[in-house]
């Protein structure tokens, strides 16, 4: 018996166009798909990790990836930036376009791709080099070289990602290393930044820091969500709730496979959920 | 049913130690194993430091005597000027780290980032059969196949002129064949596998995150490999540099047999010279033990083990360093 | 937390096409780049594969059974028969000595040496006898062994100094195959109360064979290319007619014996290199590189095959 007879058809939605937000206008506004993704599947050699995954995502939104782990979460954000061909043996189907291109396309330059949606990982990175030579990494490999430039953008991108105050005395002099985890997060966002994206992938952010720099780090990503489209995955259903406008929910099939569940309003989700699962999940029942 | 504990001999929790135990003679004998080489390289160093002062302290000479261009041994009064033979130790050296450390960094780059499974397979087995390959084997292979080759190509004088300016470059060409360039040609291949694996050691401890988290920023992976990897690696890669230059340093019969044994500093790359090692393995064998003559042998021979304890000290200096920062 | 609502707006502009004009440059040298690097792996397979092409050919008409078997000889090819057996001898004699010292040394580092001075000590004396260069070890093998103990030139000279060149590598590379073993394995041998040195001799070395074999075989080849240090300490000498019947181990006559001088295969291509002459030169050094370059591929691969069939049937098993 196929795996998919045992759970209902997973059934696509679309991203609904009054999604409630923090500062929302009166009158809807039509939605402006930034990343579409269509019959997304993703395999490591023979095993499937992903199958199926078609879904939306609103540009100058925050979407929440939920679900258990193995659920392919992580492995379906990696294709927006296409970091699945760093995997050997993963291959990729369907379509992912970002602002009706698609990012598949063998003419795509895979460079240009990451400069534009840019990812924040799980565990801070920083290189080790100084707070500025960190931040100015990406504009420098791109032939920025003006010294007046950079130091503009540095300072804008460390205020945007809230650690300017914090380090804006010893920027060169200081290491990427030497800050605490929260500051390098918020450093690796910065850098993130510094290239100018329009969205931000951000995976598990905050798994490995303290409290209180979990909820500075969600601040922060209310803040950026008026510039940027922001995706986020993570394990914390808390933080899903207080943090995204969409959310989307993953589980495991019985083969190991991911598929999406459902997806949509994070209110909608957390309190009206359509499928099952997703309200076993949610109230704890599993994962 | 006999209870179990009778089958074993009761003993107190809190019983002394027997003799056998006290003396511990594993610990103390593996000890001596692991200790005997701090007696070896002390008896080394005390001999050779020994044998190799006695020129000055027996015969009489004077520390700016060896430090002289000029080497007359069996003259009337015997000189022993063993400063072409350092020199040539260091440019033989040089030009042997020129050309082999860019290939080898290379191909440590390769095993490292570009190589699939397969290509590393191949290659890694055959760095290893590199190194097990004998000295006198690449001398012999210099001698039979690189000499001749040079000297046959090269033998006209090696000019480049540009058409105003005129000569720009020129150097005499192969007399023989045996000659500088022979020298660092052998010693590169020779230095290549140690350069290689130390600096693939190297690149391998670098954090798969550093590179992904270049990657993602949207770099090209030459991009990654040139701000990221190499500058995070390099205290590896220079001990790499410097292992490969005590290599080249040190190695005696396969430069002897190519090096052209020219007791003078060469003018180009294209003449004889000889260095420390190959001087003193060309005529250990025709000198008395005691005689002024083996005695300056042997102080090039503390010449070269002071080398070669300096690049212990600084390889340990580059690596302090990066632990510190 | 400053506040940032107003200042944040992006940089306007046309949206840019995923078809990057702006990083054509680097995208250039990153191929650049990667044809060079696959270049440098195919240099080395390149010379490497000329080399025992080369050595192939050369030795072709020149290496039989009857070049292995003979003696060397004024007149005809000849064969190398004793300088053969010297290096299998030597090959023997120092493994006798360096195994054991290098893999007693080698659990003492793994398992009981702790971080204080000794050690530091040990290791810069590793490191050292690591950096000498091999002329140098077989100069002090002269000076200690052949002049001030007045041995001559004999196999045990060489043999010794060969164990002091190749202790730090034995010892390291023992070091390596036993720190590999998991501690959970100690701990368990621990937890039923043997002793450390019953959890070493009955769990740790035998979960090590492997690694250990394989260091020994490795070694092993570096031991049998040896001519530096040999060349002052067993000597240079043309090699006689052995007799093999002479088991009398004393007699510095008899082959079997570690007190007489004991020329090798590579100190006999360095020595015909610098004074032989004769017809058969050439060939005989190609032969005898081939055969050297032979054993060294043996060990190698060996080492290499040695260690992966122990390692699968130790945990399969």
């Amino acid at each position: 018996m196929p795996a998919t007879a045992i759970y209902p058809e997973p059934v696509l939605r679309r991203v609904e166009v009054t999604a409630p937000r923090a500062n929302e206008d009166a009158e809807a506004r039509p939605a402006e798909i930034k990343i579409a993704t269509e019959h997304v599947s993703i395999q490591y050699g023979e095993k499937v990790a992903v199958r199926d995954v078609s879904l939306a995502v609103e540009a100058r939104s925050i979407m929440a990836l939920i679900g258990p782990s193995g659920s392919g979460k992580s492995t379906f954000l990696r294709c927006f930036n296409r970091m699945n061909d760093l995997i050997p043996g993963a291959s990729v189907q369907g379509q992912v376009c970002l602002d009706d291109e698609n990012v598949m396309d063998p003419d795509v330059s895979v460079v240009e791709l990451r400069r534009r949606v840019g990812m924040v990982f799980q565990r801070p990175n920083p290189f080790p080099m100084s707070i500025f030579e960190n931040v100015a990494y990406g504009p420098r490999r791109r032939g920025m070289n003006d010294r007046r430039k950079l130091d503009e953008l540095v300072e804008t991108s460390l205020k945007r990602a809230a650690l300017w105050d914090e380090v804006k005395d010893d920027l060169r002099r200081k290491s990427g290393l030497a800050l605490s985890g929260g500051q390098q997060q918020r450093l690796c966002i910065a850098r993130v930044l510094a290239t100018d994206p329009e969205v931000i992938l951000m995976d598990e952010p905050a798994s490995a820091l303290d409290p209180v720099s979990t909820l500075r780090i969600e601040e922060l990503m209310r803040e950026l969500r008026e510039a940027y489209t922001i995706v986020i995955v993570t394990h914390n259903m808390q933080q899903a709730a207080r943090v995204s406008d969409v959310t989307a929910f993953f589980t495991m099939a019985e083969d190991r496979a991911g598929y999406l569940v459902e997806v949509g309003p994070t209110g909608r989700i957390f309190t009206r959920p359509n499928e099952r699962l997703t309200e076993d999940y949610i109230s704890g029942r599993f994962g | 049913m006999a209870s179990l504990t009778s089958a074993y001999p009761t003993s107190k929790l809190r019983a002394k130690p027997g003799l056998l135990e006290r003396l511990d003679l594993p610990r103390r004998v593996v000890f001596v194993a692991a200790a005997s080489m701090i007696i070896v390289v002390a008896m080394l160093m005390i001999f050779i430091v020994w044998q190799g002062t006695q020129l000055f302290v027996k015969d009489g000479y004077s520390l700016g005597a060896i430090f002289d261009a000029k080497w007359d041994p069996l003259a009337d009064t015997p000189e022993f000027g063993i400063l072409p033979f350092i020199l040539g130790t260091i440019v033989v050296t040089a030009g042997a780290l020129l050309i082999s450390t860019p290939l080898s960094v290379g191909v440590a780059l390769f095993l490292s980032e570009v190589a699939p499974k397969w290509a590393k397979s191949i290659v890694q087995p055959a760095l290893e059969i590199f190194v097990g390959i004998p000295s006198v084997v690449w001398g012999w292979l210099g001698i039979t196949v690189l000499v001749p080759f040079l000297a046959d190509t090269f033998n006209g004088p090696i000019v480049i002129s540009l058409p105003i300016v005129g000569t720009v470059f020129s150097m005499p060409g192969f007399l023989t064949g045996f000659s500088w360039l022979a020298g660092s040609l052998v010693l590169s291949i020779m230095v290549l596998p140690t350069i290689t694996s130390v600096s693939y050691d190297a690149f391998r401890a670098v954090p798969q995150e550093l590179r992904t988290g270049s990657l993602a920023l949207g770099t090209t992976r030459w991009q990654m490999i040139r701000h990221i990897l190499i500058p995070s690696a390099l205290s590896g890669v220079l001990t790499a540099v410097v292992l490969g230059m005590t290599r080249a340093a040190g190695e005696a019969l396969a430069v002897q047999m190519v090096i052209g044994n020219s007791p003078t500093l060469p003018e180009a790359i294209t003449q004889p010279m000889t260095t420390l090692t190959s001087q003193i393995t060309l005529d250990m064998g025709n000198t008395v033990f005691g005689e002024p003559w083996q005695d300056a042998l042997w102080t090039m021979s503390l010449v070269l083990l002071v080398i070669s304890i300096t690049s212990v000290v600084l390889v340990r200096v580059i690596n302090k360093r990066r632990m510190g920062s | 937390m400053t506040a940032n609502a107003g200042s944040i707006g992006r940089s306007s502009g046309a949206k840019p096409s995923l078809n990057g004009k702006a990083s054509r440059g680097s995208i250039l040298a990153d191929r650049a780049a990667t044809v060079v690097l696959w270049g440098t792996g195919a240099l080395v397979l390149l010379i490497l594969g000329s080399i025992i092409l080369h050595f192939a050919m050369a030795a072709w008409g020149v290496v039989s059974l009857s070049f292995i078997l003979d003696n060397p000889s004024q007149t005809t090819l000849g064969g190398i028969m004793p300088v053969l057996w010297n290096s299998i001898y030597m090959l023997a004699l120092t493994m006798l000595i360096a195994v054991p010292v290098g893999l007693l040394g080698g659990i003492y580092m793994a398992e009981y040496a702790g971080d204080n001075v000794v050690t530091g000590a040990i290791r810069f004396a590793e490191e050292s006898i690591s950096s000498v260069p091999s002329i140098v070890v077989g100069l002090f093998g002269l000076i200690l062994f052949v002049d001030d103990f007045h041995w001559g030139f004999t196999a045990l000279a060489g043999a010794l100094a060969l164990t002091f060149f190749n202790l730090p590598l034995m010892t390291r590379l023992s070091e390596q195959a036993l720190r590999a073993v998991p501690q959970d394995e100690r701990s368990a041998s621990l937890a039923l109360g043997a002793t450390k040195w019953q959890t070493i001799r009955h769990v740790v070395v035998p979960l090590a064979i492997p690694g250990l074999i394989t260091g020994v075989i490795l070694t092993a080849g570096r031991v049998f290319g040896e001519a530096a240090v040999l060349l002052f300490t067993a000597g240079i000498g043309t090699p006689p007619h052995y007799n093999f019947a002479n088991l009398d181990i004393t007699n510095p006559a008899s082959p079997w014996s570690p007190f007489r001088p004991a020329t090798t295969l590579s100190v006999y291509i360095y020595k015909l290199n610098s004074e032989g002459l004769g017809a058969f030169k050439n060939q005989i050094v190609d032969g005898s590189a081939a055969i050297l370059i032979s054993m060294v591929l043996i060990f190698n691969l060996g080492a290499r095959f040695v260690g992966r069939v122990l390692t699968r049937r130790l945990t399969a098993a």
